[in-house]
């Protein structure tokens, strides 16, 4: 059997698997930017009670592995009456996990603003709120989202784990494929490369571009 | 089947997932050495002055640093014996971890060697000073505690990718957590414990890094007690 052959018979169900890995893909990295962002806030937090929880959270998460927490949610989880499907376990057990790394990304962030910026604001009588919404917020993604993007390809890199809680995404069907055609160069190769592809000429162009939009909106032109 | 924490199967499983611990630990020990060593030879291909040799290097290094490492660990594992190639998994497991993670080491033993200030070569060359004395006795003790931590975190990491090699059949602790669970149909239990005993472990291991690094900064002079 030839390659295009391989191609012409698996394609589509490898294309079809790629699909939800970009469905997983995306619907987790919301998720996980809107978590770093209120657990890097806490984190910072005066309220030692706020601040505690961020931490615990981060060094749970942090401290486990990423495999160990998703077979947790899809297999522990009913214990406790809560059944979650395979797709939102995974979404929600990545979402959880990549959290809790991009909270410290933010953190440095908002550490990283220079002190004058606050003081700034301060004697303007901002709000703290508005402080942080208007001044501090806007200031933090030329910052952040250099590591950010690493965090995110990595993140792509991790959804390949939602296949082992039954997720059917592109490793899923090239895992599926593989068994029953036993062509594993073929369709491990194709999946490798599938992956590269989103991960080089897609996610990575698209970050590049948040980077330069970004620094453009606080006036740093980036070349 | 009861519902809730039970203490007699936790005590049940114990010995075993110990065991299957020490199993981890030598996995992760071992995917670390060989991750350094790769690192270290990805690092000298990127510094050789052969244009076209970076480029490759350089490209080999991206695809295996963006690709899944549980797919590489399939592609390992499966595609092997089909050149003729049979390896136990535990062999394709290290090799691929070692591999996978000896790139991200080549970056950050090219970032401390970068961090080290470009006016200490010149010095070094102005004193007449070899090369190899330059990186010994110069460079190196400069680069290293740059590298401390970028080292440490991968350590770290290592550890805790070591369930991926489950899927291929070496018999970690995660492996031993399915195996346990499926044979009793109980998963609360051997999960919930894998998930500690990773806390309890990369916790301090994280902690002691962290230590490393300070006390590192401190012997060369960077900060102060």
């Amino acid at each position: 059997m030839t390659y295009f052959e391989f191609l012409n018979e698996h394609g589509i169900t490898l294309l079809l698997g790629t699909v939800t890995t970009v469905k997983v893909l995306v619907c987790s990295m919301i998720l996980y930017v809107i978590i770093s962002m209120i657990f890097g806030l806490m984190r910072l937090s005066k309220n030692p009670l706020i601040q505690g929880t961020a931490t615990v959270y981060i060094e749970f998460f942090r401290g486990t592995s990423l495999l160990v927490q998703l077979f947790w949610a899809y297999y522990v989880l009913p214990f406790f009456g809560i059944s979650l499907e395979a797709f939102t376990a995974g979404v929600v057990a990545l979402g959880l996990n990549f959290g809790a790394y991009g909270a410290e990304i933010v953190r440095a962030g908002i550490l990283a603003v220079p002190k004058g910026q606050w003081e700034a604001a301060h004697s303007l009588n901002f709000t703290p709120a508005k402080r942080i919404k208007r001044i501090i917020i806007p200031q933090i993604f030329p910052i952040i989202l250099p590591p950010a993007a690493n965090l995110t390809v990595e993140l792509l890199k991790a959804t390949a784990l939602v296949a082992l809680v039954t997720v059917v995404d592109l490793t899923f069907e090239a895992k599926q494929i593989n068994s029953i055609t036993w062509l594993s160069a073929q369709c491990f190769g194709t999946a490798l490369l599938i992956y590269y592809i989103m991960a080089r000429f897609a996610l990575v162009p698209f970050l590049r571009w948040l980077e330069v939009l970004a620094a453009r909106k606080v006036g740093k032109e980036k070349a | 089947m009861e519902m809730g924490w039970r203490w007699d199967f936790t005590y049940e499983i114990l010995p075993q997932m110990a065991i299957a611990t020490l199993n981890t630990i030598l996995a992760a020990g071992v995917g670390y050495a060989i991750a350094l060593i790769v690192g270290l030879f990805f690092l000298l291909a990127q510094r050789t002055p052969s244009k076209i040799f970076n480029w490759v290097n350089r490209e080999i290094v991206e695809f295996i640093r963006s690709t899944p490492l549980l797919i590489q660990l399939f592609f390992v594992y499966f595609v092997l014996p089909q050149f003729g190639i049979t390896l136990s998994a535990w062999v394709c497991g290290m090799i691929t971890i070692g591999l996978h993670f000896g790139t991200y080491m080549s970056e950050v033993y090219r970032g401390a060697l970068e961090g080290v200030s470009k006016t200490q070569w010149e010095a070094c060359r102005a004193l007449n000073f070899s090369t190899i004395y330059t990186y010994r006795r110069i460079v190196l003790p400069q680069a290293f505690p740059i590298a401390i931590p970028g080292m440490g975190n991968y350590l770290v990491g290592i550890f805790k990718d070591t369930p991926l090699l489950s899927t291929i059949g070496v018999a970690e602790l995660f492996h031993a957590a399915t195996a346990v669970g499926g044979y009793n149909y109980r998963y609360l239990e051997p999960y919930t414990l894998v998930g500690i005993i990773f806390l309890t472990l990369s916790i301090p291991a994280a902690m002691w890094i962290r230590k490393l690094e300070r006390d590192v900064n401190i012997s060369q002079g960077k900060i102060k007690k």
